[in-house]
């Protein structure tokens, strides 16, 4: 214990006197634990916020999009289906087939999606155009902030009327009052109805930078025939397995297997989670050859450093310094560089995130900073071993002639 | 009391197509209390007889005895613990820590031998005021002169109380009259009971010791 604490300070003395030399040494595994610490913290941050947007909508959702939805375990062989990206055939009458038929699901709201441009008196927003059924308001518990939703004669009339996300309203009115003005959005007059809270913003994304028009008008607007999907309430979060299985046999009456699927908000999340951490794993890995480069340039500098101090090392061992004792040395020195650019690596990681957080969803955990610290012990292990074996095999002899 | 037994130590390198012989067939013998000057040219094989009194490196053939215990077979491991207690090196280069202070080198060899920090402070002191560097306890070597630093040295050499001091060449990188004043500490720890060993090349440096060996070609002439 003595020796060993000797030989730490000793360490700390060496390093010191190369300051410059030490602290280039440890950029390659500052870099790289920075790197991994952050892009963790990235993925960490995206899979939390998407599981909070998804638990404020609600448990007892299911939604219905076209084609096969799995990820990861299929049993063809894996990997993302084309869910959503499949062309749809779902209909607004298999909707209303669904409330007929079943006794778990309490509200069917078909939507669309499409990319519009919303334009008024000269003044013209790109946006999201976003077929709904005026349940929409109940099934997001999202309600106007100003004028009101459409409703469901004005939907089933085919009316132009829209409700404005506060994104689009600010741009194109200001600080005037949108209501009850007429926008155009693809050549056709539309009324405004409301203007919806904001909602804020994800990952740079503008989610108040949308536009809601019923889904009736919305399919002769943009001349469609299929809608995109359909969101189901059940009646209750136990009936929300009844409610999947009817919606299964009621769509099968009028499609294929593998025209549409059926999912779970917790199932979406399940898919979404794996595909975040899939993605976070490869990235991080990215980032982890980095530590690789580190921990080389780690030993390529305990070489140099060795070479150099060669005479030293003979004198060390004439005086009693047993083999074990200079590779316990050299190898104390290597661990500190790199546990020394560990740690700093974790307190920018850290710092880092804390900034990226401010626009971007970053959620530092616990188990990536250990991880971190664990693989930068490890990373002066490995490449310091090859280093201090050299030099406790030194010939005394030989090393203390050496010029 | 013998301290050092060398029985028929040779000491052949086999580099080339030829084997070296360095050392052939030596026989030495090392009391306690002795000053002896190894003398010899370069190439006479007088190193490597210092390296192998020292424990620093083993025989080929032959046996050599130290404090009645046969050290020619023993690991690199056990040869550094016997040089970590019992024999204090001096070297012409000085071979100091330029890292560390005069007091942390002088108690290097007690840090290897595990004894606890403030005994070690206490001795490297003792044993720096004996040589009288007390006020140099918390320089760096390159804030010595070439005397203080083979004084520090030789300090470290004496830290363990050690059965034998081994010099190789101590005033070879020093003026003769900092030489000489290595040499009366040398002569002046004799004195006082020590075991001292001189390799040298210099006729008046070898004349301090109380027995002269000259080596040549590997065998004492």
């Amino acid at each position: 214990m003595e020796k060993f604490l000797e030989t730490l300070k000793l360490a700390f003395i060496t390093l010191k006197s190369n300051k410059m030399r030490s602290l280039l040494t440890m950029l390659g595994v500052i870099i790289g634990v920075t790197s991994v610490i952050l892009l963790i913290a990235i993925g960490s941050g995206l899979k939390i916020y998407i599981t909070s947007q998804f638990e404020s909508i609600g448990a007892n959702i299911l939604y219905i999009m076209p084609g096969e939805f799995e990820f990861g375990s299929g049993e063809e062989g894996g990997g993302m289906q084309g869910a959503g990206m499949a062309a749809s055939k779902l209909t607004i009458e298999q909707g209303k087939d669904l409330v007929r038929r079943s006794t778990a699901i309490k509200t069917v709201m078909p939507y669309t999606e499409n990319n519009a441009t919303v334009s008024y008196k000269g003044k013209s927003q790109t946006t999201q155009a976003a077929g709904v059924t005026y349940e929409y308001t109940k099934i997001r518990d999202q309600y106007p902030e100003s004028g009101s939703f459409f409703t469901l004669s004005q939907q089933e009339a085919g009316k132009k009327v829209v409700i404005l996300g506060k994104t689009v309203a600010e741009k194109l009115f200001g600080e005037n009052d949108p209501l009850g003005k007429k926008v155009t959005i693809s050549e056709n007059k539309f009324t405004v109805l409301g203007v919806l809270p904001s909602q804020g913003a994800l990952a740079g994304v503008d989610t108040d930078n949308q536009i809601f028009i019923p889904v009736t008008t919305a399919l002769t607007t943009f001349d469609m025939e299929n809608i995109i999907g359909f969101w189901l309430q059940a009646k209750d979060q136990e009936s929300i397995e009844q409610a999947k299985i009817e919606a299964e046999e009621i769509m099968l009456r009028t499609l294929d297997d593998d025209d549409f699927s059926v999912v779970d908000t917790e199932s979406l999340l399940s898919v979404v989670g794996q595909v975040l951490g899939a993605l976070t794993v490869a990235l991080a890995g990215i980032a982890a050859i980095s530590l690789i480069v580190g921990g080389i340039g780690i030993m390529n500098i305990m070489l140099v450093s060795i070479a150099e101090r060669t005479k030293e090392i003979g004198l060390r061992k004439a005086i009693g310094a047993t083999p074990k004792i200079i590779l316990i040395q050299f190898l104390i020195e290597s661990v500190v560089l790199s546990v020394g650019g560990g740690i700093t690596g974790i307190i920018i990681g850290v710092l880092g995130a804390a900034l990226i957080n401010q626009f971007f969803p970053a959620v530092i955990t616990f188990w990536s900073i250990l991880l971190a610290f664990f693989v930068s012990v490890i990373i002066g292990v490995i490449f310091g071993v090859v280093p201090a074996g050299k030099a406790a095999k030194l010939n005394p002899i030989q090393a203390l002639r050496y010029e | 009391m013998k301290i050092l037994q060398l029985d028929n130590v040779s000491k052949t390198y086999n580099a080339g197509s030829q084997p070296l012989h360095v050392l052939k067939k030596i026989n030495l013998e090392i009391e306690k209390g002795d000053f002896i000057a190894i003398m010899g040219p370069s190439g006479s094989g007088k190193s490597t007889l210092m390296h192998i009194a020292g424990c620093l490196d083993t025989p080929t053939s032959g046996k050599v005895i130290f404090e009645n215990k046969d050290i020619s077979k023993l690991s690199e491991a056990e040869l550094a613990q016997i040089r970590n207690k019992k024999i204090g090196f001096v070297f012409q280069t000085f071979n100091l820590i330029p890292r560390t202070t005069t007091l942390d080198n002088v108690q290097l060899p007690l840090i290897y031998a595990g004894v606890e920090a403030e005994k070690r402070k206490t001795r490297a002191r003792e044993t720096l005021e004996q040589l009288g560097l007390k006020e140099r306890a918390f320089h760096f070597p390159n804030q010595l002169s070439g005397g203080e630093q083979q004084r520090t040295a030789i300090a470290r050499a004496l830290i363990n109380k050690p059965s034998i001091i081994l010099a190789d060449e101590p005033t070879g990188n020093l003026d003769s009259k900092t030489g000489k004043e290595i040499i009366d500490i040398f002569k002046k720890l004799n004195k006082e009971g020590n075991t001292v060993v001189l390799v040298t090349h210099d006729e008046q440096i070898a004349k301090n010791a109380r027995k002269i060996i000259r080596i040549y070609d590997g065998e004492i002439s």
